[in-house]
């Protein structure tokens, strides 16, 4: 009998130690929320994204402020926005992340930061050689003609050409593009964007026609010459009224729209770190600049935290505004 | 006998049937109908919400309790990660901050190798300082040792808890039931699916990464343990008995230590499991190795990538190969007179150069950073391979390419697709009714059931299409190698370095140049899917071919049989149950790969949990996940009764292996 009262003490002691220390250690985290508390700077991967995110993340330093580069991914980045458990958001683009981006920021948890200020561009793309064998392009009523069509087909597409997308979650519309304006072309979607850019660039290489999925600001465009696809232009009701645009009996008849980058910040962070979000607010960027350190670090291959430091240490009349 | 054969193939032939006339007849049997689809994604996302954001414990919430676990994890991972990798850094209050930098390189490396001196294995010493210093000076050393203070950690609580759970359903029968199942769903379910889950629970960071990697890792120490302590020698625990062992004293002095061998292969794969998983928990915030292999990829640096993912695989080796070591040594006993400085010359000597380097570090800093003019790459020269690859032997690739697609990949799937499901769960129960019994074919049949409600069915078809045909394909390859090398030992000793560095290489590494030369599609999906599962068919049918006792052979020998007759009569139908169980890995590791086929591009299971992820839906990916561990379980179970039964009737089942 002893011996079982014994175990259980033992037994209940040991729990009790363990649960008190999940719980403090819980709740140490949440009741210190000094300034010096690392703020998290989203990294994707993508060179431009972390240009821009490095020349923040040096600029916060030099205001004393701890900055760790966390790695996220494009879309997944949101959750951890909302959640608190990434701060500083990496820019999400009109083109892709628009309906991402309008629940993040209608939740509450997320903060608009305000346009990057640069534009973005994402569409069908296409290496210059293909013109050869589509006469007419970059207008769009080329990729109508059945020999054009061949020759961008593959197994799985024949007779149809094929139009490599990205991956499924990016929401594209190729597919109700292709139905609105006839199109003899089927959508293939790549798995992830290392499968879509390994793709690319392997059938550029070996002089391969393929239409594909690309956008500016990016190394691919600017590495390979090539055009974009030219579309009816993109005006409001495209997309939800049928008789806007050539066909007047289906919606998606028209291009991508054009956008810009966004910046978002976890909501609670404005209140631990308010300067470095006054400051992240104020950030902007041009097309232009982002297309040198961007063509700095894709084809010069410079690395991106060096192509930051050098931006920061040229353009200090711009940067000290901000940190004011 | 021959009335269960022929109420069998009189059953075949009935759902055949079926088969035909279900288009015409039947619109029930091939569209599962909607009213009886449940939407459990729905229901699981719902809970899991709940569960996140209401759930309250009285004292704190759920999410709070998560999180509080999660900080206690990343502590030691943290800890490891300064000391080795980035250093550590204190905020003082009155603003100004201390740097510690992390230990030298240079001691790490000699810790290493006088560990390995001290083993007295010369070849894994040599071994041992050539990679390090491959990582050194390759620009790899401050993410191989994030990964490497990351690995042990999981390695550690892997091997504790796996024991612990093995020992448990040693113990009791009940919970030994319960958990076998949950270990075949840790195993099979795709990491994806439960990724979404992990990370709203405990965080982007170590934590997360270091939970989910302790799921997929850790199944297999408790199962070798278990398995072990199953064959202990009976006398061994008699002995114990009779000395008046209490059952702790049972467990530590006599149990473990004489199942201790047996025990390294669990910890051999738990080791192994956990760097596969290093560049899933790479993507969630653990940084390393690889986010370097991810990060390289993602921007087609092909090279680079490569050079981290050997990388990774030394670091496997090198730890596998040491534990080995260290867990087989004898204890080497003393002379009584001798002092603490001769016994711990080895520690003391390691502590010193750890301290001296570390000191010498403050002054040049080459101690602790390899500067950037010392070190190498050889990205650019895979890269020239690659491209040479493709830019030359485009025409018949694609030929090779197109053909398997047309008349092979293509037909295939829709014939998958359009198979009825009523047809599927008969054949299934069919078949289970045939090799065991009424239990196995309801149990089985329940399952496909359970895929019919979920509303995965087609996406379900083509990941059994897809994986079916890598497994194929592998054992096709693998089976006919294996033997090869179980009859020639060169033949063996190259085949054991590829498959190997197969098993470790993250499959990332070689997807990306597959895409390249054969462009995104089912037949790249299925190239890196046989490269992967291809080893376990060799090495199971190695293995098992070698394990034949000699006694069979030198029967079938003095009966006058000429080498292949040995071979097809003798040691094949011998060695059948090995195979098979190699065949069910190869099924096992598949469908593990169903990610990275996903990654490629096709539409399957593996793509649904990729959504869920992006979309932050959990149920989603969590009922993908539970439809991919269920044809796992399913075909796993079917081919063990088989092998079983064969067993059996070959007079083999004293002898487990």
């Amino acid at each position: 009998m002893k011996k079982i009262i014994n175990r259980f003490l033992k037994s209940s002691l040991l729990i009790t130690l363990l649960f008190g220390s999940f719980y403090i250690s819980s709740i140490a985290k949440a009741a210190v929320p000094e300034s010096k508390d690392p703020i998290k700077v989203v990294i994707m991967g993508y060179s431009g994204d972390n240009i821009i995110m490095q020349i923040y993340g040096e600029l916060i330093s030099k205001l004393g402020y701890n900055v760790e580069y966390t790695p996220a991914d494009y879309i997944g980045q949101f959750a951890g926005l909302k959640s608190g458990d990434l701060h500083i958001g990496s820019p999400g683009w009109d083109t892709t992340a628009k309906d991402v981006m309008a629940d993040a920021w209608g939740s509450g948890t997320v903060l608009n930061m305000g346009n990057i200020g640069i534009s973005v561009f994402e569409d069908w793309w296409y290496p210059l050689y293909v013109k050869d064998k589509c006469p007419g392009l970059p207008n769009w009523e080329a990729l109508l003609d059945a020999e054009c069509a061949k020759s961008l087909a593959t197994a799985e597409t024949s007779p149809n050409g094929r139009f490599l997308e990205g991956p499924i979650e990016w929401g594209g519309t190729g597919g109700l593009r292709i139905e609105a304006l006839g199109l003899p072309i089927e959508v293939i979607n790549a798995g992830s964007d290392a499968a879509l850019g390994a793709d690319i660039v392997a059938a550029v290489k070996r002089k391969e026609p393929i239409l594909a999925w690309t956008w500016q600001p990016y190394w691919l465009p600017a590495m390979y010459p090539g055009e974009f696809v030219a579309w009816p232009e993109y005006g409001d009701g495209c997309y939800d009224d049928a008789s806007w645009g050539p066909n007047p009996d289906k919606t998606h008849d028209c291009g991508n729209p054009t956008g810009y980058m966004w910046k978002s910040a976890w909501a609670g962070g404005e209140s631990i770190w308010p300067k470095a979000y006054d400051v992240w607010k104020k950030f902007t960027l041009d097309e232009k600049t982002m297309g040198d350190l961007v063509y700095k670090s894709d084809i010069d291959g410079v690395d991106t935290m060096d192509v930051a430091k050098g931006w920061i240490a040229d353009n200090e009349s711009l940067w000290s505004e901000w940190l004011k | 006998m021959n009335i269960r054969n022929n109420i069998f193939f009189l059953s075949l032939i009935f759902i055949i049937f079926l088969y035909f006339i279900s288009n015409t007849f039947f619109s029930w049997i091939t569209e599962f109908p909607d009213i009886l689809k449940i939407p459990i994604a729905k229901y699981i996302t719902i809970f899991i919400k709940w569960l996140i954001e209401d759930a309250d414990l009285g004292l704190f919430t759920f999410k709070q309790l998560t999180r509080g676990i999660g900080s206690l994890l990343d502590a030691p991972s943290l800890f490891l990660k300064g000391l080795l990798a980035t250093g550590f850094k204190f905020e003082m209050t009155n603003g100004n901050s201390f740097y510690f930098p992390p230990l030298s390189w240079i001691s790490i490396i000699f810790v290493f190798v006088t560990t390995a001196i001290w083993l007295k294995d010369y070849t894994l010493t040599f071994f041992v300082a050539i990679s390090l210093l491959y990582v050194a000076f390759f620009d790899l050393w401050e993410s191989t040792m994030t990964t490497f203070s990351s690995i042990i950690v999981a390695v550690i609580i892997g091997i504790i808890i796996g024991t612990l759970l093995g020992i448990l359903s040693y113990k009791s029968k009940t919970l030994n039931n319960i958990l076998t199942p949950t270990f075949d769903f840790m195993q099979t379910m795709p990491v994806f699916a439960y990724l979404v889950p992990a990370l709203m629970l405990f965080g982007y960071g170590p934590a997360a990464a270091l939970v989910v990697t302790l799921i997929y890792a850790m199944p297999p120490m408790a199962r070798v343990t278990k398995n072990a302590l199953d064959q202990v020698n009976s006398e061994i625990v008699e002995l114990g008995k009779m000395v008046g062992c209490s059952t702790m004293q049972m467990l530590y002095r006599i149990l473990l230590p004489s199942i201790r061998p047996r025990m390294m292969l669990g910890v051999n794969q738990v080791i192994m499991l956990t760097l596969n998983m290093v560049i899933i928990a790479s993507m969630i915030g653990a940084g390393g190795l690889g986010y370097n292999v991810w990060q390289s990829l993602k921007q087609l640096r092909i090279g680079q990538g490569f050079e981290a993912g050997i990388a990774i695989t030394l670091v496997a080796i090198i730890l596998d190969r040491l534990s080995q070591k260290i867990a087989t040594r004898r204890p080497v006993y003393h002379e009584q007179k001798t002092k603490f400085f001769q016994k711990n010359i080895y520690l003391i000597i390691i502590f010193l150069f750890i301290i001296i380097t570390w000191l010498c570090g403050n002054w040049y800093s080459f101690f602790y950073n390899i500067p950037e003019n010392m070190t190498v790459s050889s990205g650019r020269f895979w890269d020239g391979i690659i491209d040479y690859i493709n830019i030359n032997y485009h025409g018949p690739i694609r030929l090779v390419r197109d053909f398997f697609y047309i008349y092979l990949l293509k037909p295939l799937k829709s014939f998958m697709i359009s198979i009825p499901w009523f047809v599927v769960v008969l054949l299934v129960f069919t078949i289970g009714l045939r090799i065991q019994g009424l239990a196995l074919g309801l149990k089985c049949s329940i399952l496909v059931l359970f895929i019919a409600m979920s509303g995965f069915w087609e996406k379900a078809m083509i990941s059994v299409y897809l994986i079916g045909i890598c497994v194929l394909l592998a054992n096709l390859i693998g089976i006919p190698i294996g033997i090869i090398a179980a009859s020639n030992d060169r033949v063996h000793r190259i085949t054991q370095v590829i498959i190997d560095t197969f098993q470790t290489l993250p499959a990332f590494v070689y997807l990306i140049p597959v895409i390249m030369i054969f462009s995104v599609g089912d037949f790249s999906a299925m190239i890196a899917v046989v490269l992967y599962a291809i080893v376990p068919a060799i090495r199971y049918t190695d293995n098992g071919i070698r394990q034949v006792s000699s006694s069979y052979l030198e029967a079938a020998k003095s009966n006058g049989c000429t080498k292949f007759q040995i071979l097809r009569r003798v040691q094949l139908p011998l060695s059948l149950p090995d195979i098979m169980l190699g065949v069910n890995q190869t099924l096992m590791m598949g469908l593990s790969m169903l990610i990275i086929t996903a990654l490629v591009g096709t539409r399957d299971l593996g793509q649904e949990t990729l959504i869920a992820l992006s979309k932050v839906d959990p149920g989603r990916g969590l009922t993908a996940g539970i439809c991919v561990a269920f044809i796992a379980i399913i075909v796993d179970r079917l081919i063990n009764a088989w092998s079983q039964k064969r067993k059996k009737e070959l007079g083999l089942t004293t002898s487990i292996s």
